[in-house]
Formats: structure tokens, sequence, C-alpha cells
């Protein structure tokens, strides 16, 4: 059962865990995702995808395809070349091919696009396209990929002659090797975080419609970024931006998979500019889990240095990032390593330094995706298992380890030692109530009678505690330091406020479950006075709303938010001034209590938001300078990311016969600040934990040497179910934000970001081992109890 | 081949290609969205529908084969007014976030409830285990089903406290 401990030193906002607005639909099966959008004469697409993972292609011969009764066209590479379009730009400032031309780079890679008049016609007509290939030797171990006689995957950009991407660097690598040089103990670690996939239960599809007569392009997609998708198409395709107009219709989850564009969605635009009719193309499991947006693959060489008697000094990191065939993580452009310098973690660190190396492999492109925080989770990950790595080589106890070094509240606004400036947080207060939940010392009674029994060979099971605590940096970002493709990150709001009294809000970001229609109401009818059932929420419709750059990175409620709360506060300052004209009174008499203005010293004296609004629209006299109407617009650029934390204690059981590992209990406390809406706070948190578990223990996509996808389907990538899952114990601890306009930090990305450590954690203290890669699979945790853990990026033992 | 499958208490007559999916039958040709589609590989559990009563994954049978068969989906539960109690259970629980495997688990805990009234909470969890939810960890999937049991629960105990009167 979900308890909650109350350590809250503020309450939730008003309407509190108010039932969401969307469910109405969603429970009688009429949410509309992109699938469920049949227009007239729409015609069908499928892609024809490679099977190898790195060949030169000879030939494409499409003419038996284009024979098929059915099908209306075929797209190649060669027929895009032609539009200037067989290659477009990715979120990191290189390009990718949309359809093949002169190589594959990887397996499950687009090179070809068939449309027919219905599903089953378009990929019958796959079978029939021909295409020769010349099949190279395909870089698949990362580790390999700077090699001197590695073959060079990405020869269309000039004068390359390596697989090299990038080089960065965050920190002082003098002063941090200067601490390491002088430190009584240094513990170091080799650990990958593996490449793992978003895999939201609706895959990723579009719809375009081309109007002949207007010119003017739609385009239905699945996309948790509407706005920033539309000048994207516009900056690619050349296409004029105001005949664009981008729908995100329901979306099934995306947790990171939605934010880039595919070469589907490119192909079903040019579909529908070569046949004149509506083209659909949504993409099936496997095509998901092979070429769309993938997470992780970082390869960390972490040490971490402290004085004798556990005081930590500095951590420092060497990162291979496997990038894939093209760089296309989603990524700001000045941070190519995304925020993952954020890795001196909860700690009150004096130094730290990384360096980051991406390489191109001949896989699929991606890397930021899952719920990452822009790679706050592989920073999360490495700095909790360097931590519980050092525990493990002194002896100390993992618990008062942390608690030992953990920041203290009176140091906020904290400055770290790699540039950040964490804004709150009470973290020895999160631990202590994490603590007091899990029970930690009888844990550890428990956990030495089982071990006990178990060396007399009474018990099979060994039991593991495992402990993260975690800070994220989200809510990106200020414009002057965050960008993606030149787009500031600031977000738009626009709030109307009807005759009647009742408000339509109007917002860039697009939930994909996160409950926006009902969370962003409720900061409304806060700041307003009006029932969130009167305010309606509108998103995901270009055409509709206010320009922003979308809900990824837990960034809604951190900057969308904060536009919602400033732009009812702009309408409440018109609506002060329209008031003061019904009351005859200046504006500096009134008073503002929830709902209603009253004339100070009379509270009788009194009009209320529908009174004003009302007023606001009619022949009333309004000072000069006033307009009329209440409705206001507000772009909020935030000063800062907002700082979520927590403190997470696994109970793990693992059969040391069978290395199978149960999860007996979950603790999670989340400081997120003010919570809005704390029932879907808490589902989300829910959910993330259901991740860590996934990741921890079952999600592997490995590549054999050939470069094959070895989890491209749901029976070979397991996700965790209900089985799984233990019953979840979450409980609370609140520090407002103090620079967010309602207090508020994101939470959507917590705990996907700090469960899994604490899951490893535990099961490495069931089996006493220093460490071992995810997913600790049964076969993974039975050959770390033989000393010889796997690598499971790779199909080779 | 022309079949004839009763849909939510309704024959419905269709030409059908012998190969179509049943998954498709209901939302192509029927325009019956609420069952989604996401795994082809019955995993997933999103295409759920009861199938003469039982919860089926309807990627994995053709539409060919329901010939003669009842059909419910996610649009036959509840009446137009009410929804039905597990639908009920859901909203009030937050046993939904993005609503994607929503109607599949509504139909695969409809289906446990009919047979088991007063399931336990390791009954729930295996009950849709071969459903996967990528939102909410299951913990509010369980509250719900584990909520319209008792609300149903309720309903009979007025029910018979009304006959006896």
């Amino acid at each position: 059962m979900t308890t909650t401990h109350s350590a809250a030193t503020t309450t939730p906002m008003g309407y509190g865990s108010m039932r969401r607005k969307e469910d109405a639909r969603f429970v009688r099966g009429r949410g509309r995702y992109l699938d469920d959008i049949a227009l007239p004469g729409m015609l069908h697409g499928a892609v024809l995808r490679s099977p190898y993972a790195h060949a030169r292609i000879l030939s494409v011969d499409t003419s038996a395809a284009e024979a098929h009764p059915k099908v209306k066209a075929v797209i190649t590479g060669e027929l895009l070349a032609g539009l200037g379009l067989s290659w477009m730009p990715t979120l990191s400032h290189d390009v990718q091919a949309v359809l093949a031309t002169d190589k594959v780079r990887f397996q499950g890679q687009e090179v070809a696009f068939v449309i027919a008049t219905d599903r089953y016609a378009a990929r019958d007509a796959l079978d029939l396209i021909e295409v020769d290939y010349e099949p190279l030797p395909p870089v698949v171990d990362a580790k390999r990929a700077l090699d001197p006689d590695a073959p060079v995957i990405r020869d269309d950009l000039e004068g390359r002659t390596d697989n090299h991407i990038f080089d960065w660097e965050a920190g002082d690598r003098a002063a941090t090797d200067e601490v390491f040089a002088g430190a009584d103990v240094v513990s170091s670690c080799e650990m990958l975080y593996p490449r793992v996939h978003p895999a939201p239960m609706e895959t990723c599809g579009a719809i375009a419609y081309k109007d002949v007569v207007t010119g003017k392009i739609t385009i239905w997609t699945t996309t948790q970024a509407p706005h920033a998708h539309r000048t994207i198409y516009a900056l690619v395709a050349g296409l004029p931006e105001h005949e664009i107009q981008v729908i995100a219709p329901d979306i099934g989850g995306g947790f990171g998979n939605k934010v880039g564009i595919y070469s589907g969605y490119v192909c079903a635009v040019v579909g529908t500019i070569l046949t004149g009719a509506p083209v659909k193309w949504i993409e099936d499991r496997t095509e998901n889990l092979m070429s769309t947006s993938f997470a992780r693959d970082y390869h960390m060489r972490g040490e971490i240095a402290a004085t004798k008697d556990g005081k930590l000094l500095g951590v420092r990191v060497k990162v291979l990032a496997d990038h894939g065939a093209f760089n296309g993580t989603a990524q700001m452009s000045k941070m190519p390593a995304g925020l993952f310098h954020v890795f001196s973690g909860s700690y009150d660190m004096p130094a730290a330094h990384c360096s980051v190396t991406g390489v191109y492999t001949n896989k699929c492109p991606g890397g930021v995706a899952y719920a990452c925080s822009f790679r706050i989770t592989e920073a999360v990950y490495l700095i909790e298992r360097l931590v519980d790595v050092l525990a493990f080589d002194q002896g100390w106890d993992p618990a008062e380890l942390r608690m030992k070094n953990l920041l203290r509240p009176e140091q906020f606004p904290y400055r770290s030692p790699l540039g950040w400036e964490y804004d709150s947080g009470d973290y020895p207060e999160t631990m202590r109530v994490a603590l007091e939940m899990a029970g930690y010392e009888e844990l550890r009674r428990e956990q030495a009678e089982r071990r006990a029994a178990y060396e007399r060979g009474e018990r099979v099971e060994l039991m593991g505690i495992g402990l993260s605590f975690f800070t994220e940096a989200v809510g990106a970002g200020p414009r002057k330091t965050m960008d993606i493709l030149g787009l500031g990150m600031a977000d738009g709001a626009d709030l109307q406020v009807h005759p009647t009294g009742k408000a339509v809000l109007r917002l860039s970001c697009q939930s994909q479950g996160q409950g926006h229609e009902t969370t962003y109401a409720q900061i409304v009818a806060e700041e307003l006075g009006i029932s969130p059932d009167d305010i309606r929420v509108v998103q995901g419709d270009t055409d509709q709303t206010p320009f922003g750059l979308g809900t990824y990175g837990s960034r809604s409620t951190p900057v969308s938010g904060g536009a919602t709360a400033l732009v009812a506060r702009k309408v409440r300052e018109r609506a002060r001034i329209v008031a003061a004209a019904m009351l005859e009174v200046s504006p500096d008499d009134l008073e503002w209590e929830k709902g209603r203005f009253h004339v100070t010293g009379d509270p009788s004296a009194a009009k209320s938001i529908a009174e004003i609004a009302m007023a606001a629209h009619s022949d009333l006299e309004l000072p000069e300078g006033v307009e009329g109407h209440l409705d206001a617009s507000y772009v909020y650029n935030p000063p800062n990311l907002t700082y979520p934390n927590g403190a997470y204690i696994c109970v793990v059981d693992v059969d040391a016969g069978t290395g199978q590992v149960t999860v007996r209990r979950f603790v999670a406390v989340d400081d997120c600040g003010v919570r809005i809406n704390p029932m879907i706070v808490e589902g989300q948190i829910h959910g993330g934990l259901a991740d860590g578990i996934g990741m921890a223990l079952m999600e592997a996509m490995p590549f054999d040497e050939d470069g094959n996808h070895l989890g491209a389907s749901f029976m070979d990538y397991l996700l965790p179910t209900a089985l799984e899952c233990p019953s979840w114990e979450l409980g609370e601890t609140v520090t407002p934000s103090p620079h967010h306009p309602i207090g508020a930090k994101g939470v959507g990305e917590s705990a996907t970001v700090g469960s899994p450590a604490a899951i490893v954690n535990a099961v490495l203290d069931a089996i006493r081992a220093r460490h071992a890669d995810m997913p600790l699979t049964p076969a993974q945790v039975w050959r770390t109890m033989q000393g010889r853990p796997l690598r499971m990026d790779l199909a080779i033992t | 081949m022309q079949i004839t499958v009763t849909v939510n208490g309704v024959a419905q007559t269709r030409d059908v290609e012998p190969r179509l999916l049943l998954v498709h039958f209901l939302r192509d040709e029927l325009g019956l969205t609420g069952t989604h589609w996401s795994c082809d590989t019955s995993n997933c559990g999103a295409c759920v529908v009861q199938y003469d009563g039982q919860p089926v994954k309807s990627c994995t049978v053709f539409a060919a084969m329901a010939q003669g068969h009842e059909v419910r989906t996610v649009e036959g539960l509840g009446s137009s007014g009410a929804l039905d109690p597990v639908q009920q259970a859901f909203s009030d629980c937050h046993g939904l976030q993005c609503g994607f495997c929503t109607p599949g688990m509504m139909l695969t805990a409809r289906a446990l409830l009919d047979e088991n009234p007063d399931p336990s909470d390791h009954e729930i969890r295996e009950a849709i285990s071969g459903q996967i939810c990528r939102c909410t960890g299951y913990e509010n999937i369980v509250r719900s089903v584990r909520a319209a049991a008792l609300a149903e629960h309720a309903a009979r105990e007025v029910a018979g406290k009304e006959l006896a009167g």
C-alpha cells in the first residue's frame, strides 16, 4: 500500500488531488490518438528498412512495387535527392539520411517508402522492392569505434577519416586532479549505462495533408513539441511556416521518444505533395525499437576521492558516448552531453571534472530519451554507483556515507563545482524520512540474519538493500544558455477570460499522459479563483497555441507552468483596473482575495472575476490605456532550472541459485517543491519507479557482431509488468523552488532518473559484488556471483 | 470473405481479407478506435477485447476467426449515460495517464471481476500481467480494480437489502 509521510512545509495548491478532466474520454475509449484519425481518401505509407548494419547500396529497383494495383507512389532516396530532401538536419547539428542513397548505416535504416491505399497493401509492396547491397564491416563496439582500422561510417561528411564526433568537458581538471593526488582513498569503477528505449505504448507516426488549393500543409503527429516541429519542417523543407499547421492529438506516452522528427514523417509530407491525398505513416513495434530514438549508451569510467573518515573530496569521469550512425540527440546546442555535468550529485563535493567523447557506431541514432532529463539519468547513476563502490571498498555503510556528505539546507542556493546553482532542498531531512519509512536499521538486522541462514545452507535467497539520492536540474531553460537548434527554451501562455467568466488557457507544451488539462487549469484556478471546471486547456495545435519548446526533460511545470501562473497574474492586474473603474476607486485601493477584488477596509464593496470579465467586455468606460477585455499573453523565460531531489531505498531478494531478483519494497521520498495535484505527481513517480525496475533488471537491446539488433520486439526487450513491480511506498518533503512563480519543480522524470541506482545497489549489496552492468537479468546476476559479469551492450560472452 | 461478428451486442457483417486481424477489423472497418494496436507480438495487451467474455489479444486473432462469436470492446463497457464501475474506478483512482493501455486493462479487469468479485491484490496483478502500462507503475491500476470490486460489493449489498426489505 502507498503510504505517505509528509514533512511538508507548505500545503498543496487549492483543488489538490482533483480527478483528471481528460479521463472522461479516455475511460470511454474516446481518446483520439494518431492512428485513430481517418481522413477521406487517406493513403497509407510503409518504410522499407535495411537488413544490414553497414552496407553500400548498389541499386534500388521499385518497378514491381509501383506496378502493384494498390500502390500510388514509391519514394526512394534518389527521388528525395532530386527535391534536396534526402538528408535532414538532426537536433545536434549533424545530418541524417531521410532515405538512404549511398550507404545504410544501421540495421533498420529507412531505404524506401511505399504509399498504398491500405496499410496491408503498403506492407505487401515492400517485399516487391529489390535492393542490391554490398555488405561492409560494421562498427558495433563503441570501444573500437576510434581504432585506427575501424571502418569509417560517415564518409558522406567531407574529409571525414574516423568515427569521432566531439570531445567536451566540464569542471576544473587541474583542481580535481590535485584533490585526487592528495586524497586518502580513491575508488574507481568502469560502468555502462546501456542502450534502452522509451517504448511508449503508442508508437510514432504522422499524417500529412497538403491542400492543393490553399497550399497549406497540416501534419497530425505524435509529437511532444509541436511548435519546434513546425519550425523544423519549415527550415528543412523550405516550406513557409505560416502554411504549416502541426497538430498533436492525444499522445499514448512519449518519454522522449516523440521529440525528434523521423524519416517516416518527412516521407508522409513528401507523399501528400506527390499524391495530393492525406498520407498516414505509423511505425510498428519493431520499427519503434530499432529506428526511433534510443536512450543512454554511456560507457563511463568514474573515480571518487575521499578522506579516510569518509568526507567526499572529488569525482571525475571519462565518458565514451555511443551516438549511433548519426548524431541525432535531442540536445541543447551548447551542451553535447546535455546536463550530464550535474554528476557531482547531491553532495558537498569540492572538485569535479568530466570529459565526454562522442563516437559514431553502426546503430540507430538517438541518445536523449526515456525520461532522462538530458542525460541526468546517466549522471545520477554514475555518482550513486560510485558512492556505493567507495562504501564497498572501505567497508562503510552506504547510508551513513551519504548522510555525512549530503548538502545541508543552509548551503542553498548552492554553487556546484560544475557551475550549477542548486535552488533549494533539505537533503538530510529527505534522507532521514526515507530511512525511517524503510526502517533501515531493522532491514540491516534482517539482512544479517538472512545472510547467516544462507551461509548455514538453510536458505537460497539473499537480501539486499540499496540507496540512491538524486538531484535533478530540470526545466530547460534560461534562454541565454539553452536553445535547441537556435530556438530559445522559453514558453508562451495565452489566457482568455470570456465575458461570463469562463476561461481558455492556451499552452505550447503537449501532454503525453501528464494531465496538463487538469494541472494547468488548477494553476489558473488558484491564481484567479475560477473553478478548474470552468477553465479549458488547449494544447498541441500550432494554429491555436503560442510558441514554446514542448514537453520533455520535466520542463512543462517549470516553464509552461510558470508562464501559466504569470499570465493569470497579468489577467488579474487587468481585472484590478477594470474593477477599480467599476467601483470608482483607485486600483491601489483594491485588495485581492481569491476570486474577487474588494475595496480596502470595505469587503462588501467587491467585484468577482466573472463580474469584472463581463464589465471588461461591456460599455463600461475604462481608464485610459486599458484596452478592454481581460485576455493576456505571457512568455516565461525561466531564470534558473529547478532542482527536484529525492532519497530512494530498494529492498530485494535474490535467488542465489538462479540469479532471479524480486523487488520486495521500494521507498521513494521526493521533494519536487509545491505539488499542484499530488495525485498526478504520485502517479508520475509510480511510473518512473517501474521504469527503474525495467532498466535495472530487464530491458536489454544488445547487438551481435554483425550489428543485428537483438531487442527488437517485446518478446526480447522485456518491460516490467504488474508482477515485477512492488506496491510503491511514497513519501515527500517540500522545499518550494525560490524562483519558480508557484514554487514548483519538475517531477516527471525524477523516479526514472533516481531509481535504477537504488535497485542495482540493492542487488549488488545482496550478492556482495562490487559492480555489474545493467540489466541485472538472472544470467547477469548469476555470472556476477561467479565473478564473471557480462558486457550487456554486445551479444558476445 | 464475408463474416458476421457480434460486437457490443450488434451483429456486424463485412467483406474482409482472410488475413485481416481482429484489431484492424474493429478499428478500421467498424471505427471502434478504443481498442489500440501497439506491439504485434501479443506481449503488451493494448488490443485486449472480450471474446465470448474472456480477455483476448485482438492482434493475435484473425477477424475471420471471430465469425459467430461475441466481441466486447471498451465502447461496450457501461451504458450510454453511466460508466461501468471499472471505468468509474479507473477515473476515481487515477488508474490511467496517457490512456493507451486503459481500454485493454479495463476489459481484463471487467472479466476478472465477473469471475472473481473479490480478488486479492496478487490476483489482480496476475490478471493484468499480460498487459503493459508505461505510465502508472501499475499501483493505481491495482487500486482501481480493487475499488471497482468494493463498489460492486457495496452495490450488491444495497440490492440485497432492498430485496430483503
